[in-house]
């Protein structure tokens, strides 16, 4: 059943968010730590464990999937729902600060990328653009 | 005529969600065919999805004078419901079903070290800016340095160590500033700095820390990078919300007398 994938989703989510803010509370502050990392990890786990076992069937795999699947749509929402004009009207410093971030930034993932041995390969070209 | 507006406009504030489906599922084929048509696909159609819901985000603050872009405006109220946190994480979470673990745990100690890197260099960068702009205070340094790190380190951190107002509205600018920039600058960068598989997007994703930022960027350059470098950035804010008014803060202080 397509729900139980759904919920899975949802109880990797309810876990990591806990987990999360416990984090928080123990270091002393009031804000969920890693989160969405922590979900991540577990519906990994979890879902390989289902899959290996057979419980986790093609069905239920769906109600995962499609989310994923909408994930570029609601990407494109929350970009929609930015708060743009506090960005704009900033002023100089504002950009200036976040401008050279981003680009000091962008020039240390070469850098970082050949920690821990030779660069990995591109992945391949995706079968289709508009993909799944 | 008015009614039959007002009518529309009824249904589709009522049905606030489902609106945002609809429209966002016509922007989005718009922007593909904006892409195929006039691009070559050379520039991803989620890349101009994401373009178009900045533009429209600036527009909807710039007529309603709101914080939430487009979502202000009542009948794309929804629009908010769809890209807010919730749905945000929940799909966020989802890419991860059936990424390569093999990567993640190649890719996991430059990962981790990317996270401290990114705290400290966005901390700095903001913090000399900060100071070059004549905020020379170490409160208003760390806490402009904290929106070099994101929106959300930004105020967090100020709040901490009693900032005012102004310097915690200047910091969270930065922060959305770095957060829009990395959403629609990514697919620009991305074949100069080898950002091309998922060992990069998970330093990609710890450098720059802004979930946003770094989920709509990648989606737009290859959407199979998302989960690599989501798992990262989600660790960055807690960080820097950690390390800020505490370590930071105390080395910021020290150098400034």
């Amino acid at each position: 059943m397509v729900i139980y994938g759904v919920a899975l989703l949802a109880g990797c989510m309810l876990v990591g968010a806990f987990i999360g803010q416990l984090i928080g509370v123990m270091i002393g502050i009031d804000a969920n730590v890693g989160g969405v990392g922590i979900s991540m990890l577990l519906l990994i786990l979890v879902a390989a464990k289902g899959q290996a076992s057979g419980r986790l069937d093609p069905i239920s795999q769906k109600g995962i999937t499609f989310w994923s699947a909408i994930y570029i749509p609601v990407v494109v929402a929350m970009a929609a729902s930015q708060n743009a004009v506090a960005a704009v009207r900033g002023g100089a410093a504002a950009v200036v600060a976040g401008v050279l971030a981003v680009v000091v930034s962008c020039a240390l993932v070469p850098v970082l990328s050949r920690i821990g041995g030779e660069p990995s390969p591109p992945l391949p070209d995706p079968p289709s653009e508009q993909g799944s | 005529m008015t009614t039959i507006i007002d009518l529309m406009a009824g249904v589709m504030s009522r049905y606030g969600l489902i609106t945002a489906f609809a429209i966002v599922g016509i922007t989005v084929w718009v922007s593909y065919q904006l892409s195929a048509r006039f691009t070559k696909r050379k520039l991803h159609g989620s890349a101009i999805a994401i373009m178009l819901g900045l533009l429209a985000a600036y527009f909807g603050g710039v007529v309603t004078g709101g914080s939430r872009g487009v979502a202000d405006l009542e009948v794309l109220a929804g629009i908010g419901l769809m890209g807010g946190g919730m749905l945000r994480d929940f799909a966020i979470i989802a890419t991860a079903f059936g990424v390569n673990t093999k990567e993640l745990k190649r890719a996991g100690t430059s990962g981790i070290v990317s996270l401290f890197v990114g705290v400290f260099v966005s901390f700095a960068i903001g913090a000399g800016v900060a100071y070059a702009f004549g905020y020379t205070d170490a409160v208003s340094m760390t806490t402009i340095g904290a929106g070099a790190a994101t929106y959300i380190v930004g105020p967090v951190t100020g709040a901490a160590i009693g900032a005012s107002s102004d310097v915690m509205a200047l910091s969270i600018a930065a922060g959305l500033i770095k957060s829009m920039l990395v959403m629609a600058g990514t697919p620009f960068v991305a074949p100069l700095i080898g950002l091309n598989n998922p060992r990069s997007a998970m330093i990609y994703g710890g450098l720059m820390g802004t979930t946003s930022g770094v989920a709509g960027g990648l989606a737009a350059t290859d959407e199979r990078l998302v989960p690599y470098g989501a798992m990262t950035a989600t660790f960055y804010t807690g960080l820097g919300a950690l390390l800020g008014p505490s370590v930071i803060f105390v080395v910021i202080r020290a150098i400034m007398g």
